[in-house]
């Protein structure tokens, strides 16, 4: 994109995603380190003891070439590890076992929509390799500064999913990390929360004269713990650079990272880590053969994903296009949605108003996850279904909603233990039509001008609700009701 | 019999112990009181476990009772420094691991353990299994039970030097360049550098990842047998440990080289080779051909590049292996360090040894960009041509013998100031290591009382072929005597 100002912005990213795993990369602890103690999830080999050795774990990949195939990489037939090695306190090896050139996923492109245009953003691969130990900087006890290390994180499963230099605005590095959390999501292959840390993007961005080459120097931005900090901190580098320009100066190669209190991107301290990283195969692991019969396997079990559901919302079931992109954000709002639609049978676009507002504000409410759904799908269609013939008004509906989510009953149980039709105008309006349809003498003396007639009209009505109705509202409906009647 | 129990094989040993002649708390002790009597003078030991020696012997004789027959139970062994032992501290002769106590076992050292044998000790080995001499150990120099002025060989010149002088039965070494079978030919004992793969290298301290192999050190071929079935086959904790399936070799052995085509390669036998070295090695072979062998001259082209094509590999593997000693974790650290940066700097100047920081420099080197494709990327296309060249010679010869090394044993000191004739000292055990080969070293003779050793190589997984082949000169060479007079002046 050319900005008005006359520069053109190339952005890549480099996203981190941990991997859904129950163990770590290369042993058999558990990887659920986000709810431990520190330093309780480790072993002789995560913790790079002397004599020990990795072995792979499968799953990892598998979810790793799921994520290529959403991504439309190619899955090579053969793959391999690398050492990268590097010098630093949270590495337990000093160096990381990881893919240079020979990577799982190769290849590919994320469809995005910014401002408001629909791009392919190119992926060049897709790797796996382990993370870090977790450092916290703190002041220890004789006021010095001090570093602790948690050990827990080292060598849980880590995807690195690299984009081409695609990238053309903050809007547009922002709408690819929602897109890729999103298919992340809805593959199953992680959390992909970021502020636990289990996706991560940092970006590379250079900002040049549109009338000049694109040069080699870029700046890598670091530490943004949130998609608005990757967007601020893509904007702040935007302006940063165009000012070294104005300013008559050259962008310089460098890290910065993005610091949130202050709202700007500070240089990050890398002379001392000046990096050549050393790749070499890791000797440790023979080279990987992914057969065909595993991606067509792998190919075969891909879950739906959040463009083929949203085509499927829009165009089959008449869905309102923005309801459906709402609705899609949510992986599991979205299957439960299906469901209810295909159980109750009714529109489908009522029912997605339906979930992302009532059902949303309730879960919300409640500080609840779709995941932690407390209404069965059967009972949500069943609480539609009883809107739709009209035995429930829609403050009804809401009512009895609240109380299927406060008590996780059916809402049949609710309706009959509350009776129904209590105060329910539509449902009172139609019994008083049927009492009045049977007893055409009644209504024929109310005409007569025999006021007393609707006392026994209402009697009837009070039966059929087994007294349950409010007798002056049903009074109210039964003159309506007459008084229309009467103009036959 | 009971005053020199410390002499027996493994094999005999364990007939004495089934037969009742002996217990392993007989035999265990004789061999400790060997190990008191000689050690000062061989050098041979790191670490000696009397007592957990003795308790495993108390075991080891309890479990014969309830009809246990392995043919380790109750066999006292000594491990290679560089594997890890449960709750035994582990330095790999480096001062940066000095304090290490490793709490898992290497997975042949639980297989030691499984079937029953009595671990007497740690063995002394050049600093991180770097060294052809034994003289880069952190702690103290091994000295030849053959000569204690000369060197055993290296690296794993402890085991070698334990097993020649008696004290132990058998031992584990590991060999990454020739680290079993040049000591085993300097000390003259039986030296197995498995197939790489054979055996788990779990809880083998890496020095060069993709050579590295243990093996065993015997007094003779059918032990290394016993030994080899022992620690063998598949390890899910070894990603490239091998699948195929451990015959009992010791059974296998039928003292016949009838028919078995022995392949000379005009390259092990040229320039640098000591003539009498060369002149034992082709008697033994003949030796062989007497006995209805067939020799058959074959050429291995690319044997004089193994050297430089080690030398950049090993090294790059042992930079990255090493990084991790570091002081935060374990062994040597710096407390007074004021921030990491000057505590790793600290403790890696204080704790590795010349040899060892010579290595990380040329493998860092050889792995930076810029240098890649020139050193570690040709050296590995040169170790394909070298592979290439076995696999050519295999298609007409089983086995191919040549000299372990190209020396007997050198004088203590008298390369120390030359590394380049230092490293020469495994230029012909090199080639078989960076093809991933079976080689065994086993003794053929002697120069001026210096042992010689009989190298023969067999393609990968023939170890059962490479044994036969070995016992069988075993059996026709005359009786090997034991270096009594230098360790027990």
């Amino acid at each position: 994109m050319t900005l008005d100002s006359g520069y053109r912005v190339v952005i890549g990213l480099e996203t981190h995603v941990q991997l859904k795993t129950a163990s770590k990369m290369f042993c058999r602890t558990s990887a659920a380190y986000a709810s431990a103690p520190p330093n309780t999830l480790v072993c002789p080999i995560c913790l790079g003891m002397p004599g020990v050795l990795p072995v792979i774990n499968a799953k990892a990949v598998d979810l790793t070439i799921m994520t290529g195939l959403a991504l439309h990489s190619e899955i090579p037939p053969h793959a391999k590890f690398d050492r990268k090695n590097y010098a630093y306190p949270d590495l337990m090896k000093w160096y990381q076992i990881s893919q240079y050139d020979l990577p799982l996923c190769v290849g590919g492109w994320l469809e995005i929509n910014a401002d408001g245009e629909t791009r392919r953003i190119n992926i060049t691969r897709v790797h796996l390799e382990e993370d870090t130990a977790k450092l916290t900087h703190v002041v220890g006890e004789d006021g010095q500064p001090a570093s602790l290390i948690d050990v827990n994180r080292s060598g849980v499963p880590l995807m690195e999913i690299v984009s081409e230099p695609d990238i053309t605005s903050a809007a547009e590095a922002m709408a690819y990390g929602l897109k890729l959390r999103n298919i992340l999501r809805w593959l199953g292959v992680s959390t992909a929360n970021m502020q636990d840390g289990a996706l991560r993007i940092d970006a590379n961005i250079s900002v040049w004269p549109s009338d000049a080459e694109i040069g080699n120097a870029k700046v890598e931005v670091k530490n943004m713990n949130s998609f608005r900090a990757l967007g601020q901190a893509l904007d702040f580098e935007i302006e940063r650079q165009i000012a070294l320009y104005e300013r008559g100066e050259r962008l310089v190669q460098e890290t910065r990272g993005w610091d949130e209190t202050a709202s700007r991107t500070v240089p990050q301290r890398t002379k001392e880590y000046a990096h050549d990283y050393r790749y070499f195969p890791e000797p440790d692991l023979p080279p990987l053969i992914i057969t065909r019969e595993r991606v067509e396997g792998l190919t075969a079990r891909m879950p739906v994903l959040p463009d083929a559901v949203r085509q499927r919302l829009v165009g089959e079931l008449g869905v309102a296009p923005t309801d459906a992109d709402e609705l899609i954000e949510d992986r599991d709002l979205t299957a439960y949605t299906l469901d209810v639609v295909e159980r109750h049978g009714g529109p489908a676009a009522e029912v997605v108003t339906w979930v992302l507002q009532d059902v949303r504000r309730l879960l919300n409410a409640r500080e609840l996850d779709s995941h932690d759904m407390p209404i069965a799908a059967a009972s949500m269609a069943q609480l539609l279904d009883l809107r739709a013939k009209g035995d429930l008004s829609s403050t009804m509906a809401g009512t009895v909603l609240e109380e299927m989510f406060a008590t996780g009953k059916s809402p049949d149980e609710i309706v009959s233990a509350r009776g129904r039709q209590i105060s329910d105008t539509d449902a009172l309006v139609e019994i008083a039509r049927e009492v009045m349809a049977a007893n055409p003498q009644a209504v024929a003396d109310y005409h007569a001008g025999k006021d007393r007639a609707i006392q026994f009209l209402m009697g009837q009505v009070m039966r059929r609700t087994r007294g349950q109705a409010n007798p002056g509202k049903v009074t109210e409906l039964l003159r309506v009701e007459l008084a229309d009647d009467g103009g036959e | 019999m009971s005053d020199d129990l410390f002499r027996l094989t493994v094999t005999e040993a364990s007939s004495a112990l089934e037969a009742g002649d002996i217990s392993s708390v007989d035999l265990t002790g004789s061999v400790l009181d060997r190990i008191d009597a000689v050690d000062a003078r061989t050098g041979a030991f790191l670490l000696v476990t009397a007592d957990a020696a003795i308790d495993q012997a108390r075991e080891a004789d309890a479990r014969r009772k309830t009809g246990d027959a392995n043919p380790l139970l109750g066999i006292p062994l000594a491990i290679k420094d560089v594997l890890c032992t449960d709750g035994v501290a582990t330095t790999c002769a480096s001062r940066i691991l000095e304090g290490f106590v490793p709490p898992y076992d290497a997975t042949v050292v639980a297989r030691l353990k499984a079937a029953g044998a009595v671990l007497v000790g740690k063995t002394n080995m050049d600093e991180f299994a770097m060294g052809s001499s034994n003289e880069n150990s952190g702690y103290h120099p091994v000295r030849n039970p053959w000569d204690l002025s000369r060197v055993p060989g290296g690296s794993s010149g402890g085991s070698a030097a334990a097993v020649a002088a008696d004290e132990c039965l058998a031992a584990l070494g590991s060999d990454t360049g020739g680290s079993v079978r040049q000591p085993a030919a300097l000390c003259g004992c039986v030296g197995l550098k498995p197939t790489y793969g054979r055996v788990s290298r779990f809880g083998l301290v890496a020095f060069a990842s993709s050579l590295d192999q243990v093996g065993p050190l015997a007094k003779s071929v059918r032990d290394a047998a016993v030994l080899l079935s022992a620690i063998s086959g598949h390890d899910s904790r070894d990603a490239t440990s091998l699948p195929e399936p451990v015959p009992d070799y010791a059974a296998m052995l039928d003292g016949s080289v009838e028919g078995l085509r022995i392949g000379v390669a005009p390259e092990y036998f040229g320039e640098g080779i000591d003539a009498g070295v060369s002149a034992a090695v082709r008697e033994a072979i003949g030796v062989l051909e007497t006995n209805g062998a067939e020799l058959r001259e074959i050429t291995l082209p690319h044997t004089e590049y193994a050297l430089p094509v080690y030398y950049v590999i090993a090294p790059s593997e042992a930079s990255a292996n090493l990084a991790r000693y570091n002081g935060v974790k374990y062994g040597l650290s710096d407390p007074q360090a004021v921030d990491v940066d000057e505590m790793m700097a600290t403790v890696r100047a204080r704790g590795f040894g010349a040899e060892v920081k010579r290595r990380i420099m040329l493998g860092t080197f050889a792995l930076s960009s810029g240098y890649y494709d020139a050193y570690y990327l040709r050296a590995q296309k040169i170790r394909t041509l070298i592979k290439q060249d076995f696999d050519t010679a295999f298609e007409s010869v089983d086995v191919i013998a040549a000299p372990t090394s190209p020396t007997t044993a050198f004088d203590l000191g008298g390369r120390t100031a030359d590394p380049l004739a230092m490293y020469r000292a495994d230029v012909l055990t090199l080639p078989a290591s960076l093809a991933g080969l079976a080689a065994v070293s086993v003794p053929c003779g002697f120069v001026d009382g210096l042992p010689v050793g009989l190298q023969l190589i067999a393609p990968p997984l023939h170890e059962a072929r490479l044994l036969r082949a070995a016992d069988a000169y075993e059996r026709l060479r005359p009786a090997w005597p034991a270096p009594r007079q230098a360790v027990e002046a």
